[in-house]
């Protein structure tokens, strides 16, 4: 998607990503490639793929074939390369019994943050969770579970950040600060999110690309497209497939 | 690579989560005891035939209970669903066995120190001897390099729970035989050569072995 | 084909040659009378179980290395006759314990690690059966199939050296020594156990093999 030259490798690039579950094909031969500092959004149905995509992107599942170039490095079993990646997923990866303050200080030590403390006042207040930094963490409500979540994926400073459906659960409020918090980011971060709303993706996202049972049906720069036509395509990829 | 770091990270937050619940500790600590007093039931009132299988109700008590916390390990982690944010963190994989093998460790180690006294009083042996306590540390070094990366392949499979002893026991046999004759030789009085010495070997060859594998094989039992 | 068909002539053959040898041709042993001849099958039986759970190790080590299916296959199919080749090494040395040492079970040292290796192999199957996805199952089976290879030295060595009543070793000592004839039969009933070994493996590969291509077929058809 991004006209860099062949020479400044993408911030991220997959090569006929492929991931079976015993016989069932999640993902079949995909190929995306991101720029650095660009925000892909991708769509897709239930099943298309996107959760088991992002879960390659990040590392945390292996894919069957075909590979994930992180700034033209195989990512692999990289544990380096890890570091430099954030995630927000379905799951908070938070645990219920610990406070805020105790889940963002284990993660800080697994990530090797400098000057823990500084570090995780700083995403506290960013989330607008400081006066809620020693409660425990099963006490939170949905969206500040979610602000959580985003606060830990930031925690390390990461080029990279994921994030899988963002929204699901999340009110009005929560939603807003959300957004608010990618868009104003200061870090010049690649992100790459998964979503079901197409009005609140083309207003972020700098490219957009539709997966559909484990392909991509359609990619293009964000610029290039308007609400209705993003609607129309995903009609046409979505009705392609169907028997 | 950022290995002991990662390894502290995640002992120190077991145990973290541990002090706020307590569930490992006290479920596991009221088990070995009631392990202890079944036995006592099982085999009745003669004081000799106490003194002789006293050891050997001892590991049974040791390894029930270790097969309990040894389960705890990972079923945490999948029911909140943090194994996956544990392995997109740039810890090795190594790393995560390491950090989980030595929590099961403390938690094991705090469930011993408060049962071989109760064993002491209840069978009426004298427990504080150097040599029964390297035997129970080399031994529960070896159940714990074990049962924690079993643990990692049965929270994965579809009966979780029930798994574990399966795989376990079978393997475990060396260390049981060699804790509970060496156990039994220092209940006897026994010094650290002859006998003693051939047991604390076969332990410490046992914990050599399944130090190392299980760093070998680990990352295979976590990977999505 | 080809190969299936060489392996059934000649496993048949030599068996034939060996039963032969076993039934009419060598002499009965002067101490243990008629029931040594057991030890024509017993011996065979063990080498080949042995040997099976070996393979297993090492197609496990392969499979984790370039994860193809046809190496957990091999590993799995050499699992189940290894697991059947233990059982039969129970069996014979049953029959055998019940004339010479009165009992049909004894926990004498073999015959008790005979019985860890068997459990082992058997959790080797349970967990199997509770994983449904065929990449973490291989997995998983790769992992415990290393960990029980290696553990069946330690296991071995300490039942040997817990078990007081060694197994008399007259099997090598009295007997087969003296005959050049007992020698033959022993090595030629070696060679048709180890040869039904590979016909045995072969089949049950083929029959693996063929199992993921239909299971795979009736994917597809759902998957249209």
């Amino acid at each position: 998607m991004s006209d860099t030259t062949a020479s400044i490798p993408y911030a991220i690039e997959t090569v006929g990503l492929t991931r079976s579950f015993g016989g069932y094909r999640a993902l079949r031969g995909v190929d995306i490639r991101v720029g650095a500092g660009e925000i892909l959004a991708v769509f897709g149905p239930n099943g298309a793929g996107k959760t088991t995509l992002v879960k390659i992107l990040a590392g945390i599942m292996r894919p069957t074939a075909g590979s994930v170039l992180i700034n033209g490095v195989e990512l692999g079993d990289n544990a380096r390369l890890r570091a430099g990646i954030g995630l927000v997923a379905h799951s908070s990866y938070l645990y219920g019994s610990l406070s805020a303050q105790e889940n963002l200080d284990f993660y800080a030590r697994l990530y090797g943050v400098k000057a823990r403390e500084k570090r995780i006042s700083e995403v506290l207040e960013m989330v607008g969770l400081t006066v809620r930094r020693h409660d425990r963490f099963a006490t939170f409500s949905r969206g500040m579970q979610q602000r959580l979540s985003l606060a830990r994926a930031l925690l390390h400073n990461p080029s990279v950040l994921l994030l899988d459906e963002p929204e699901t659960g999340l009110d009005q409020q929560a939603l807003d600060s959300l957004w608010q918090i990618i868009r104003w980011d200061e870090e010049k971060r690649t992100v790459v999110f998964t979503s079901h709303n197409f009005e609140r993706a083309l207003g972020v996202c700098s490219a957009v690309v539709i997966l559909e049972r484990g392909r991509v049906a359609f990619s293009e720069r964000a610029c290039n497209l308007d609400l209705s036509t993003l609607r129309q395509r995903y009609g046409e990829s979505a009705g392609a497939v169907k028997p | 690579m950022r290995f002991w770091p990662c390894v502290l990270a995640i002992a120190r937050k077991d145990i973290l989560a541990e002090l706020r619940g307590r569930e490992i500790i006290s479920s596991v600590l009221v088990f070995a005891a009631l392990v202890l007093v079944i036995f006592n039931f099982a085999f009745g009132q003669d004081a000799e035939l106490m003194r002789e299988v006293a050891p050997g109700i001892l590991w049974v008590a040791f390894a029930f209970a270790g097969v309990l916390a040894l389960n705890r390990a990972f079923i945490p982690e999948k029911e909140e669903n943090c194994l996956e944010g544990l392995l997109g963190c740039p810890a090795p994989r190594e790393a995560i066995y390491t950090g989980k093998a030595l929590g099961s460790l403390a938690f094991m180690l705090a469930v011993e120190i408060v049962i071989l006294p109760v064993f002491a009083l209840l069978f009426n042996i004298d427990v504080f001897r150097p040599q029964l306590i390297a035997t129970t540390l080399l031994a529960t070094i070896g159940f714990v390099a074990v049962g924690t990366i079993f643990s990692a392949l049965a929270v994965n499979t579809r009966a979780r729970e029930m798994v574990l002893p399966i795989l376990f026991l079978p393997v475990v046999t060396p260390v049981l035989i060699a804790a509970v004759k060496a156990s039994a030789l220092s209940l006897a009085g026994s010094g650290w050569g002859g006998d003693m010495l051939q047991w604390l070997l076969i332990l410490l060859a046992f914990d050599a072995i399944f130090l190392v594998v299980p760093f070998l094989v680990f990352p295979y039992a976590l990977e999505e | 084909m080809l190969r299936l068909k060489i392996l059934l002539v000649a496993s048949t053959l030599l068996m034939l040659v060996a039963l032969f040898m076993v039934f009419v041709s060598v002499p009965t042993d002067a101490g243990q009378g008629v029931i040594q001849r057991i030890f024509y099958f017993h011996v065979p039986v063990a080498w080949v179980a042995f040997f099976a759970f070996f393979i297993t190790f090492v197609a496990g080590i392969v499979y984790l290395t370039n994860r193809s299916q046809k190496w957990d296959m091999i590993a799995s199919a050499s699992a189940e006759i290894g697991l059947v080749f233990t059982t039969l090494i129970l069996i014979t040395g049953s029959i055998w314990a019940r004339p010479v040492w009165g009992v049909w079970w004894t926990w004498d040292a073999r015959l008790t690690a005979s019985l860890v290796l068997w459990l082992i192999y058997l959790s080797y199957f349970i967990i199997r059966s509770y994983i449904s996805d065929e990449d973490r199952r291989a997995r998983f089976a790769a992992v415990v199939g290393i960990i029980g290879f290696v553990d069946v030295p330690v296991v071995a060595l300490s039942i040997q050296l817990s078990r007081t009543q060694h197994p008399p070793a007259m099997i090598f000592q009295g007997g087969l020594a003296g005959s050049m004839s007992m020698l033959a039969t022993l090595l030629v009933s070696v060679a048709a156990f180890t040869v039904l070994y590979a016909l045995l493996m072969e089949v049950r590969v083929r029959i693996k093999k063929d199992e993921r291509e239909i299971k795979k077929l009736k994917e597809a058809c759902a998957d249209e």
